[in-house]
C-alpha cells in the first residue's frame, strides 16, 4: 500500500467534522514548516557566516588565503599556515585510515568470522562515540610523549634518511606536531569510512562473487575482481566523507597539533589548523578591526569545503548503490546514513 | 551477507595464488586488530588514570584555588545538564516533526531536499555550528550563555533525530494507519496517537543517540557557553560543561587539574558509551521484532 493511496483515503473522506479537516491541514503545514526550517537553518548558517566573513575577504582578497603571516595585533591576516596544517593533518588521516577501513570492511563482510563479527562491528562503531576531548586528552598525555620518545626518533632515524621521502620525517621531535594530529584524526574517521564502505560492499550482488568463485578464484582474487571494482565509487565517497570529518575536527587536533605557525615539509614540527585557530582565538576577537571577521571567514571556508565534500560523497555513494541495485528503486540502498542493519 | 565462502581445500590452486590469498586474509585480520587497539588503549588509560580522581568532593564541590588540595567540578555537571537539557528541549520536537513530515507526508522534491540538507548538516563541522551561534546569539545578546550552548547543540542534534526517527517511523506497518483512517480518525490524530507512539521506543533510541553526540561536543559549547568556575543555573550567563572543563584542565600546567581532567573523562566516556551501547541494543531488538 503506497503513500498516495493513503493520501486519497484521507482526502476523500465521507462526512467528517470540519474541525478535524482543519486540524489535518494545520498539522501537515506545521510539519512541512518545521522540515523546511531545517533547510532554512542551513541557509541562515551560510548567510550569517558570509555576512560576517565578508569584510576580511573584501579587504585582503586572495591574500587572506595565501598570506603566511597571521597577527591580530598588527591586523595582518594570512590564513595559509592554518590551511596548510588542516590539509596536511587530514591527508595523513586519509592515508592511514582508508586502507585500514577498507580492509576492516572486507574482513567483516567477506570473511566468515562467526561469533566475532558482531562484537567487532560494535567495537569499531564505538570508536565513533568517543568524545573528541577524550581523544585529545589521551593524545596529549599518552600518545604525544610516546611519539616524542619512541616513534618519531625511530622514523627520523630510518625513513628520515631516505632521500625525498625523508624530508617528511626530519627535525627534532618535541611536543605535539602534525603527525600526531594526523594519527589521532585517522582513528577518529576510521568508523565512518568503515561503515559506509561496508554498506556499499554489502550490496555488491552475490552473483558477481559466485561468478568469480566458479571460475576458480581465491578469496583475494574474488575480492579484487568482483567486489572492489564495483564498490570503488562508494569507497571514494566514503573517503570524501572521512576527509570532511577530518577537516572540521577541532578539539582533539587543537590539543595535539602543537599550534605552531611554521610551514615546511617535515611532519615532525608543530602545525596549526583552521578549527583550532577559531577555538583558540574567538575570545579575543572583537568586532573592531578584522579579527572576528577573519575567524568567521575561516569558518565559512571550512563550511564550504565540508558542504561540497558531503554533497559529492552522498551523490557518489548514492549512485554506486543505485548502480549495484540494478538501477531500480534504490531508495533504501541509496541512503548511506541509514543505521547499518547487521545480520 | 556471507553467502559464499571460497573453499580452497578442494580446488587446485597454485602455491603462489594460495600464498597471495593467505597474505591478503592475514592483512585483513591485521587491520581488524589494528582498529581495535586505540579503543582498548584509550578506554584502558582513561579508566586507569581517571578512577583515582573520583571522590565525593569531585561531584559536590566547586574547584579549589590553584595549589589547594581538594575541590571538584560540580558546576560542570550542572552546566552540562542545563545545556544538554535545553538542546533536548529544542531538538526533540523539531527533529520529530521533521521526521513526521518526511515519513508521513514527504514526497518529491521538497522531501528529497530536506533529506539532502539533513545529510549535509550531519557532516557540518561542529566548530562551524559553534561559530554560527556565537555570532548569531552570543554577539547579539552580548553574553556567552547556556542558552546559546543549547542552541548550538540543537543545530547538531536536530538532523540526527530527524533522520533516525524517520527510519523508525517508516517501520510502522501501513495497516495500522489504514485501519485507523478507516474508522474515520483524522490523519493528524492517527499520526500523533497511533504512528508516533508505535514507533516510540525507536524514537527514544534516536534521541539517545543525539544526546550521546551532544554530551561529548566541546567546540560548539566552548564558543557559546564559554565555561564558568562556579555553579550557574541562569540560562543567560556563561556556564561550564564537562567536556569544556576537561579541555581547559588538560591544557593547564597544574598536575592536580590533569588528574581532575582524567576523572572527568571517565565520567564522560562511560556516559557516552553507555548511551550508545544501550541505543544500539534497543534498536537491534526493535528491528528484529518488526521483521
Amino acid at each position: 500500500m503506497s503513500q498516495t493511496v493513503l493520501d486519497d483515503i484521507s482526502r476523500s473522506r465521507a462526512p467528517v467534522r470540519k474541525r478535524s479537516r482543519f486540524g489535518d491541514v494545520l498539522f501537515r503545514r506545521s510539519s512541512l514548516g518545521v522540515a523546511a526550517g531545517l533547510i532554512a537553518l542551513l541557509g541562515l548558517m551560510v548567510w550569517v557566516l558570509a555576512q560576517n566573513g565578508d569584510h576580511v575577504l573584501a579587504h585582503f582578497g586572495i591574500h587572506f588565503f595565501t598570506g603566511r603571516s597571521w597577527n591580530p595585533v598588527t591586523e595582518t591576516y594570512g590564513a595559509l599556515p592554518f590551511i596548510f596544517g588542516t590539509l596536511v593533518t587530514s591527508a595523513i588521516a586519509i592515508v592511514l585510515a582508508v586502507p585500514v577501513s577498507v580492509a576492516l570492511a572486507l574482513l567483516i563482510n567477506e570473511v566468515r568470522l562467526g561469533w566475532l563479527r558482531n562484537p567487532l562491528t560494535v567495537l569499531v562503531d564505538l570508536l565513533a562515540a568517543i568524545p573528541s576531548v577524550v581523544y585529545g586528552l589521551w593524545g596529549l598525555f599518552i600518545m604525544v610523549p610516546w611519539f616524542d620518545h619512541t616513534v618519531e626518533p625511530f622514523l627520523a632515524e630510518t625513513v628520515g634518511r631516505i632521500p625525498l621521502l625523508g624530508a617528511l620525517f626530519r627535525g627534532n621531535p618535541n611536543g605535539g606536531d602534525l603527525l600526531s594530529a594526523g594519527v589521532i584524526l585517522a582513528v577518529m574517521i576510521l568508523p565512518i569510512v568503515t561503515a559506509i564502505t561496508r554498506e556499499i560492499i554489502a550490496i555488491v550482488p552475490n552473483e558477481l562473487r559466485e561468478a568469480a568463485l566458479a571460475l576458480g578464484a581465491t578469496r583475494y582474487e574474488m575480492i579484487r575482481m568482483s567486489v572492489l571494482p564495483y564498490a570503488r565509487g562508494g569507497i571514494v565517497g566514503a573517503t570524501m566523507l572521512g576527509l570532511g570529518r577530518a577537516l572540521g575536527e577541532t578539539i582533539a587536533v587543537a590539543m595535539v597539533v602543537g599550534n605552531g605557525l611554521g610551514l615546511g615539509a617535515s611532519l615532525l614540527r608543530p602545525g596549526y589548523t583552521i578549527p583550532a585557530v577559531i577555538a583558540n582565538e574567538f575570545r579575543e576577537a572583537s568586532s573592531i578591526g578584522f579579527h572576528r571577521s577573519a575567524l568567521l571567514a575561516l569558518a565559512l571556508t571550512l563550511m564550504a569545503i565540508a558542504l561540497v565534500l558531503a554533497a559529492m560523497s552522498r551523490l557518489l555513494v548514492g549512485r554506486t548503490a543505485k548502480l549495484l541495485a540494478g538501477g531500480g528503486t534504490a531508495e533504501g540502498a541509496a541512503a548511506p546514513s541509514a543505521p547499518a542493519v547487521s545480520g | 551477507m556471507i553467502a559464499v565462502e571460497p573453499s580452497l581445500q578442494r580446488a587446485r590452486v597454485s602455491p603462489v595464488r594460495r600464498w597471495k590469498n593467505r597474505a591478503f586474509t592475514a592483512a585483513l585480520w591485521a587491520a581488524g586488530f589494528l582498529a581495535l587497539l586505540p579503543l582498548v588503549f584509550i578506554a584502558g588509560y582513561v579508566l586507569a588514570k581517571g578512577v583515582r580522581a573520583l571522590n565525593l568532593d569531585f561531584f559536590t564541590k566547586e574547584p579549589a584555588a590553584p595549589g589547594q588540595p581538594g575541590g571538584g567540578i560540580v558546576q560542570s555537571f550542572i552546566g552540562t545538564g542545563i545545556i544538554v537539557g535545553l538542546a533536548v528541549l529544542f531538538s526533540v520536537p523539531l527533529g520529530i516533526m521533521t521526521a513526521v513530515y518526511l515519513s508521513e507526508y514527504g514526497r518529491g522534491r521538497v522531501a528529497r531536499s530536506v533529506r539532502f540538507v539533513a545529510e549535509i548538516l550531519l557532516s557540518t563541522p561542529s566548530i562551524v555550528a559553534g561559530a554560527f551561534i556565537w555570532v548569531l546569539v552570543v554577539v547579539t545578546l552580548g553574553s556567552f550563555s547556556a542558552l546559546a550552548g543549547g542552541i548550538a547543540l540543537t543545530v547538531l542534534m536536530w538532523p540526527i533525530i530527524a533522520r533516525a526517527a524517520e527510519e523508525v517511523l517508516r517501520l510502522v506497518p501501513q495497516e495500522l494507519r489504514e485501519g485507523a483512517l478507516a474508522l474515520g480518525v483524522p490523519r493528524w490524530r492517527v499520526i500523533l496517537r497511533i504512528v508516533v507512539p508505535t514507533a516510540g521506543a525507536g524514537i527514544f533510541t534516536a534521541i539517545m543517540l543525539a544526546v550521546a553526540r551532544g554530551l561529548g561536543e566541546t567546540a560548539p559549547i566552548l564558543l557559546t557557553a564559554l565555561g564558568n568556575d562556579f555553579i550557574n543555573v541562569h540560562p543567560t550567563q556563561p556556564t561550564d560543561a564537562l567536556p569544556l572543563r576537561i579541555f581547559n584542565y588538560a591544557q593547564s600546567p597544574i598536575d592536580q587539574w590533569h588528574t581532575i581532567a582524567w576523572g572527568g573523562a571517565v565520567i564522560l566516556l562511560v556516559g557516552v558509551l553507555l548511551l550508545s551501547i544501550t541505543a544500539r541494543v534497543l534498536s537491534n531488538r526493535q528491528l528484529r521484532r518488526t521483521r
